[in-house]
């Protein structure tokens, strides 16, 4: 009797039930990666356990791969770009809304922040319906505003929060002291918001390499890589496909580190 | 000595609430000026006002004989050291010294001379290549008057400048902040809501009351002749009752405390039409007789407590319905010396000329 | 007045661009998108018309309706197991995790596959399930089956599981923020006055973090309501979500009023779940 009860007590002791469920979770989330990063070096076609031998080929393969490569090109190009106007949209946006009163601005708001919770078949399809209207050919170019527009709520939101803990009297004391507007915003707004900027950036650079809605609707001819490795796998599972998402889970790798590091900077 | 600062009636209002209403004030170069009054009065909104972080509703500012009413806070010659010092968190002490420089165009091999000038004044210049958030609260609050200071502005506001810093401290500063404004001969304004240092620190007091002026004075002004019973309870204590006041026939005027009559010298404040008035006299202007057969201008009462503080005791008595406080030097005669306790019927008297009388009104 | 001018001048500066953006880019599509759900469809393309035709089919047609119900029913199975294995997780990582430290690690590492290709990340539920897959080799490869089964894959379950490994981050980053804000003094409090661990949980715990819940609930539900890849490699025509649709519209069927008459409604039940939850949410703040 004693026994099943601490038998009972031990399984349903809360700190155990817990650990229990933590790991779990966690296993839940990375089993699937490391599956997909050790199917990579399979030596055979199929995906199928267990793993006969091992093999770099893939990964050779990938770099004689034309199509792969020019896909990899245009989705920096398009990451890239879209990212350099999310921050030159975003960062004002955020210090607009962090800053002034005007007419329209809990609609701005809104507007700006809707891409969040929106999803992006809705961007993309509304996008479409204007370049359509405009007569506008699509192109990678097409992607990139469709990009901005979906992205710049990440920039926004980030920017926007950092700004919001940003005493007042910074901006005042820098005005008092002589400084104008512009003067302001680059000495003592710009170096104080740099992490989170960069932060963001990042951030809406991965997610803008990543992107698939948006891209689905508004690119012409041109592939980026996530709509390339799509039409693979659409075709078919390759070992190949879990070549090149091993290399980006790598790049993602290194970005989180980058953007952790950012973090700890500003917890200083 | 010519006005550096004036001010025109002054308002702002925001929305449908008056933050200042109608405020006029000169204030004198080289002047220590405190503006006092507690939170909501409109101090704060007046030096930021003088600042240029709020523009006037209506009214006019003048520095130095220019209306800078219009003039972007950018471009007034008047500094501010911030509650908060608003140090710019990213840059060292001596960019943040600088900084005032450096956005108006002085060169970096210029600065330095200024940077390092600024910050002996303030007893810091070691302290040049530290992160503000490597200072201690009192370190940082120096190096904002640093800032502050370097480009020597016609007037230095001060938005409370101690009420961050503990109470120790912040009596050192007060000293500090003294000696600094006879050393540097610059107009000091700071907004305070702490009456004693407005009266330890400066040279003239603006009480303010709900946006308006309610006196301004020297500290000593303020204390001994207050304009009203609001300026007299704000600074200092006042034992405040209301009564009102007849002229006897042997041109003597008596008034009364909750029933008990007393006698007050004539004073072209006393309303003697029969209208009720508010009067009032210091803790320490009444004292305590034994005998109250000797008292010539005396209450009855009863003692509540004993408040020892040292050199004085502060004595709450109950008179009729009212309370008074009265406090009694703890000096080395004995007879004095000797405190009431609890419960025990005393008598209070009162010098006739030492009772003020203010505004008419009530008071229960 | 002037510096009123300078500071209307220097807010005009800063704003004009990103108005410009948002009118241009956002305003204007979902207005033209609006007016298309009123359109006609003509063969081989659509015409201009003011007509309810569109809205009339979907509601009337079940063909569509039956996809509405069910990708709010898969999304709101997301939404559940999400939270379930969420927001024990969360819960481990404030109350039982004692080193600040570790804690950050743990949370940054259900963060993280956030940056990870979602593409990828539900492609490998593809390699995982699939008929030839990695499960079905394994069960062989352990002699719990003899032949491989397709019952893992092209279905409701497997869109499901999916899309819970694809969205859990956003249910476990809200209610880790709103168990982060619960006091700690508030659960002493609550114990000091003789309320057990579970009790505590009940009355103080779980009442707070409620904002947390309906923000990740609001997050995944909107998100995997939207969600058009997974179908495609996981769902099958079992698992056929409304944007899947929506994207037919815009391509093969060529009937774009009725694609945006779809994605307007898609619109409208997305932002009244994000407004309720606003609203749940200051009701929320306002009781703390």
């Amino acid at each position: 009797m004693t026994t099943t009860t601490t038998l009972f007590s031990r399984i349903f002791s809360t700190d155990g039930a817990f650990k229990a469920v933590a790991t779990s979770v966690l296993a839940f989330l990375y089993a699937p990666i490391i599956v997909l990063v050790m199917f990579s070096f399979s030596d055979s076609r199929s995906l199928s356990w267990p793993i006969k031998g091992l093999t770099f080929d893939w990964y050779l393969k990938l770099f004689q791969n034309e199509d792969l490569l020019e896909a990899i090109g245009n989705s920096f190009y398009v990451a890239s770009c879209s990212t350099l106007l999310t921050l030159i949209i975003g960062v004002p946006a955020a210090l607009a809304l962090n800053r002034y009163n005007f007419f329209g601005k809990s609609l701005f708001r809104k507007l700006v922040l809707l891409p969040i919770a929106l999803p992006g078949i809705i961007t993309g399809i509304s996008m479409l319906n204007l370049f359509k209207v405009v007569g506008f050919n699509l192109s990678l170019e097409t992607v990139i505003i469709g990009h901005a527009t979906a992205l710049i709520a990440i920039i926004v939101t980030q920017v926007f929060a950092r700004l919001e803990r940003l005493p007042k009297s910074l901006d005042e004391a820098s005005a008092d002291l002589g400084a104008s507007g512009l003067q302001t915003f680059l000495f003592v707004t710009l170096p104080n918001i740099k992490t989170s900027v960069i932060g963001a950036g990042l951030l809406s650079f991965t997610l803008s390499f990543d992107e698939i809605p948006v891209t689905f609707f508004l690119t012409g001819r041109d592939n980026t890589l996530p709509m390339y490795i799509w039409s693979t796998m659409r075709r078919g599972i390759t070992p190949e496909i879990n070549a090149v998402g091993t290399l980006i889970l790598c790049l993602s790798a290194i970005l989180i580190i980058i953007s952790v590091l950012m973090l700890r900077d500003k917890n200083q | 000595m010519s006005d550096i600062i004036q001010i025109q009636n002054l308002s702002k209002h925001f929305g449908n609430i008056v933050g200042v209403n109608d405020v006029t004030l000169d204030i004198n170069e080289g002047e220590f000026v405190t503006i006092l009054g507690p939170s909501g009065c409109g101090k704060s909104t007046l030096l930021r006002m003088i600042a240029g972080f709020e523009q006037p509703t209506q009214g006019h500012i003048f520095l130095d004989e220019k209306d800078v009413t219009n003039t972007p806070a950018n471009k007034r010659e008047v500094n501010m050291v911030f509650q908060d010092y608003a140090l710019f968190p990213h840059l060292k002490v001596g960019a943040n010294v600088g900084y005032g420089l450096k956005v108006n165009g002085v060169n970096k091999s210029d600065r330095q001379q200024p940077i390092i000038d600024a910050l002996n004044l303030v007893g810091l210049s070691d302290k040049i290549d530290n992160m503000p958030h490597e200072l201690s609260g009192g370190q940082r609050q120096r190096v904002a008057l640093a800032r502050a200071l370097v480009r020597r502005p016609k007037v230095l506001l001060l938005d409370e400048p101690l009420s961050a810093l503990d109470a120790n401290l912040r009596e050192q500063m007060q000293v500090e902040l003294r000696h600094l404004h006879k050393k540097v001969g610059l107009t000091f304004i700071m907004v305070t809501h702490d009456q004693t240092e407005a009266m330890v620190m400066s040279q003239r007091v603006v009480v303010m009351k709900e946006g308006q002026i309610a006196q301004m004075g020297t500290p000593s002004d303020l204390y001994d002749h207050p304009a009203n019973s609001y300026v007299a309870n704000f600074i200092g204590t006042t034992n405040l009752f209301s009564s009102t006041a007849t002229k006897t026939s042997s041109n003597q005027i008596n008034i009364n405390y909750f029933g008990q009559p007393l006698q007050i010298a004539a004073n072209d404040k006393i309303l003697t039409s029969g209208t009720e008035q508010i009067f009032g006299f210091r803790p320490e202007k009444a004292v305590l007789v034994h005998d109250h057969r000797q008292a010539t201008n005396g209450l009855q009462g009863k003692v509540k407590e004993v408040l020892y503080q040292g050199l004085a005791a502060r004595i709450l008595i109950n008179v009729g319905a009212g309370e008074i406080a009265i406090d009694q030097m703890l000096s080395e005669t004995k007879e004095n010396a000797r405190l009431p306790s609890e419960g025990d019927q005393v008598t209070i008297e009162i010098d006739p000329h030492k009772i003020m009388a203010f505004e008419q009104g009530h008071i229960t | 007045m002037k510096i009123i001018q300078r500071g209307k001048l220097a807010a005009g500066a800063v704003l004009s661009l990103p108005l410009i953006w948002t009118i241009l880019f956002m305003f204007v599509p979902y207005a033209i998108l609006f007016v298309y759900s009123f359109w006609e469809k003509k063969y081989p393309t659509f015409e201009a018309a003011f007509q309810f035709g569109n809205y009339f089919t979907i509601f009337t047609d079940p063909q569509y309706f039956q996809v509405l119900l069910r990708t709010g029913k898969i999304a709101a199975f997301v939404s559940f197991f999400s939270a379930l294995l969420a927001y024990p997780f969360a819960y481990f990582l404030i109350f039982k995790v004692k080193t600040n430290g570790t804690r950050q690690l743990l949370y940054m590492a259900v963060i993280a596959p956030l940056w990870i290709s979602y593409l990828l990340r539900a492609y490998t539920w593809k390699t995982i399930l699939g008929t030839n897959g990695i499960l079905n080799s394994f069960l062989i490869w352990a002699g719990i089956t003899n032949e491989p089964t397709d019952i893992f894959l092209y279905n409701q379950f497997a869109m499901i599981l999916t899309l819970t490994y694809v969205f859990i981050p956003f249910m476990v980053m809200p209610i880790y923020t709103s168990l982060e804000k619960i006091p700690k003094n508030l659960i002493e409090a609550s114990a000091d006055l003789g309320l057990n661990g579970f009790m505590t949980f009940i009355k103080v715990t779980l009442p707070l973090s409620i904002p947390g819940l309906v923000a990740g609930f609001t997050l995944t539900f909107c998100l995997s309501f939207g969600d058009f890849i997974a179908s495609f490699l996981v769902g099958g025509p079992d698992g056929l979500m409304i944007a899947n649709v929506i994207s037919s519209q815009f391509g093969a069927a060529l009937n774009w009023p009725l694609g945006s008459a779809l994605a307007i409604i898609m619109l409208v039940i997305v932002l009244t779940i994000i407004s309720i939850s606003d609203r749940f949410e200051r009701l929320g703040e306002a009781k703390l």
